[in-house]
């Protein structure tokens, strides 16, 4: 024995209170910023007025505050998490740093079950894309998987990535070739691919809701499972984890979560990327925290920039996606020029 | 410490790790055709062989992680496949060669992860989790790392560390895959020290694949010699090494003496110059 300092316990112990604590103060600027996105806008509402609108109704407020800003905000928040969520669970399952929603043709492919519903089935509405998403982003995970692992080598996470490079890539070319056709699918598209929560009512809420709570309900079960992922596959085995059933069981939530998000807001960039990597910086490789800092960090930055979309080009509004685009960009150069970030 | 009893010497015809006529295979690669060993209890058993022998293969089939084609591998008498994951992890581990620490992860988290099979859902850490990784960082004498990150070590240190966390999980098994790949003989002799402790303190049986003629012959209680997917000899080493077991296993002429140590077998290669070419 030479000397020790501190036991091993001990120390982490002294890491679960700053972390605890560091879970408190994202909650509570969750809580602010989403106070200010129900008040703020192209008009201000008083914050007396919101809290009078959301406990009592009846008030001039109403309209605005129930009916625009109270859906958009908690839609900021569900897919916040949900990008933020799956970003985390697709590099924890492909031990890829640049894994994200868009990387394993998921996106790609609830973007093309929107184009398919708007130029052949007449799907007019938010609220009909939600299904045609999640059906395109579950068959293009499918063919990314099966893709993936055809031969004898088996599924590896390089493979797996190369895959859903192809598939988004050919995936892309059928959306271009539907859209090109009729300018009407053109303009829809459009106005959806941006990526925005403008114009996102209570009906859009609670039709993606479920699915996203069940994608984040579904991932929390996997924590350890991808802790012990982590070491490498043998290892993990070796730890008793049953790897194929965790990969299985976290496409499965990624396509929920991915697929849902996608369809209610559009493709949203960098929040899925650039999330899980801001975290870790705090947080550690541990998924046990890492997870519950996503749920947190990923609705912050989703409602932080929808709120900046409003506020900066007021009365007009910054598509979201944009806004994110703008905040990830830098901030993930400057992630990645820090070390003790290229991996997990 | 806290190990998971044996089940009763009734129901255990044998040792509690064997293989019975495996044949494996990776693809269409035939790695070895009916093997049969027997682990035995309380020893540190080494596998030896040239490369592509099967050792390494037969260690990932010992510890599920490659299905046989036929035969099984059976744990305390029952097929190993038939258990469920965690549980067979809870009697076994293993330390693979090509395990990956993650970027940014301390000394103390990573051992706490040998963890994994003792926890449940709801019970993610509990008081017996805290000593098993005291334990393990003072065994490994990696107690005062625990704070450090892993991909600031170097490399004797993280393979300590690393057998830290297998031990960790506190299994009265645990297989080794050339663990002493990589370190210089100093750190080479350090491992095996540990794993010689191990397992005079009675408290696990140790497999040890090893590259390392010589040092398994000093450190083995029961040596393997493996060629071409079949066992060519198993015994100790004191038995079982003698210039024509080197000769037929590695295609090596040699002498054997007795290591001034310890007294168990020296490998000494036949030098070139008094052998003319050494071909085989």
């Amino acid at each position: 024995m030479s000397t020790r300092t501190l036991p091993a316990p001990v120390v982490a112990r002294a890491g679960h209170r700053r972390l605890t604590l560091g879970l408190g103060v994202a909650a509570v600027i969750l809580l602010l910023l989403m106070a200010a996105s129900l008040s703020l806008g192209a008009e201000n509402v008083p914050f007396a007025d919101v809290w009078q609108s959301l406990t009592a109704g009846g008030t001039d407020a109403d309209v605005i505050v129930r009916g625009v800003r109270l859906p958009r905000t908690i839609l900021a928040v569900l897919v916040g998490a949900a990008l933020a969520t799956a970003g985390a669970l697709m590099q924890a399952l492909s031990r890829n740093p640049l894994a994200e929603p868009g990387l394993l043709g998921v996106n790609a492919g609830a973007a093309l079950g929107v184009v398919i519903a708007m130029a052949h089935l007449g799907v007019a509405s938010l609220t009909g894309y939600v299904w045609f998403a999640l059906i395109g982003a579950g068959i293009a995970t499918v063919a990314v998987y099966t893709l993936g692992s055809a031969g004898t080598a088996g599924a590896s996470p390089a493979r797996l990535a190369l895959a859903g490079a192809a598939i988004t890539a050919a995936l892309t070319g059928v959306i271009s070739a539907i859209v090109l056709l009729s300018s009407t699918v053109f303009n829809g598209f459009r106005a959806w691919s941006v990526g925005t929560l403008s114009g996102r009512t209570a009906p859009v809420v609670i039709q993606v809701a479920p699915f996203i709570v069940v994608g984040i309900v579904l991932t929390l079960f996997l924590v350890s499972s991808l802790n012990a992922l982590a070491l490498g596959e043998d290892a993990a085995k070796g730890l008793g984890a049953n790897v194929g059933r965790t990969r299985l069981l976290g496409v499965v939530a990624t396509t929920l979560l991915c697929g849902a998000a996608t369809a209610a807001a559009g493709p949203i960039s960098f929040v899925g990327l650039v999330v899980p990597h801001m975290v870790r910086t705090f947080t550690g490789p541990d998924h046990r925290w890492l997870l519950p800092y996503c749920l947190l960090a990923g609705p912050i930055l989703m409602v932080a920039a929808d709120l900046a979309g409003r506020l900066i080009a007021r009365p007009g509004e910054l598509p979201t996606a944009l806004v994110t685009a703008i905040v990830g960009a830098p901030v993930f150069v400057y992630l990645i020029r820090r070390r003790r970030m290229a991996g997990l | 410490m806290k190990i998971e009893n044996p089940p009763a010497a009734d129901a255990l015809p044998g040792n509690r790790l064997r293989a019975h006529n495996l044949s494996l295979r990776y693809g269409e690669r035939v790695v070895a055709e009916n093997l049969s060993i027997d682990i035995p209890d309380g020893s540190l058993t080494m596998i030896v062989g040239p490369n592509a022998c099967g050792k390494s293969t037969l260690l990932r089939a010992l510890a599920r992680l490659l299905p046989p084609e036929r035969g099984s591998v059976v744990l305390d008498g029952e097929d190993i496949a038939k258990y469920p994951s965690k549980e067979v992890a809870r009697r076994l581990g293993l330390l693979p060669q090509t395990s990956i620490a993650p970027d940014g992860i301390t000394v103390a988290d990573l051992v706490a992860r040998g963890r994994f099979p003792h926890q449940k859902f709801l019970r993610q850490w509990s008081a017996d989790d805290d000593v098993a990784v005291t334990n393990a960082l003072e065994r490994t004498n990696t107690g005062d790392l625990a704070t450090r990150y892993v991909d600031e070590l170097s490399g004797g240190q993280r393979q300590r560390v690393w057998l830290a966390m297998a031990l960790a999980q506190e299994t009265p098994l645990l297989l080794l895959d050339e663990p002493t790949t990589y370190l210089d003989i100093t750190h080479q002799v350090e491992v095996l020290d540990l794993c010689a402790e191990l397992q005079e303190s009675g408290e696990r049986t140790i497999v040890v694949v090893l590259h390392e003629l010589n040092l398994a012959a000093r450190y083995a209680t029961h040596l393997i010699a493996m060629r071409d997917g079949s066992v060519v000899a198993g015994g100790s080493p004191k038995e079982i090494v003698t210039p024509e077991l080197i000769e037929k296993v590695y295609q090596l002429p040699c002498s054997i003496i007795d290591d001034p140590e310890t007294g168990t077998p020296l490998v000494i290669p036949a030098a070139r110059n008094r052998t003319g070419a050494r071909c085989t």
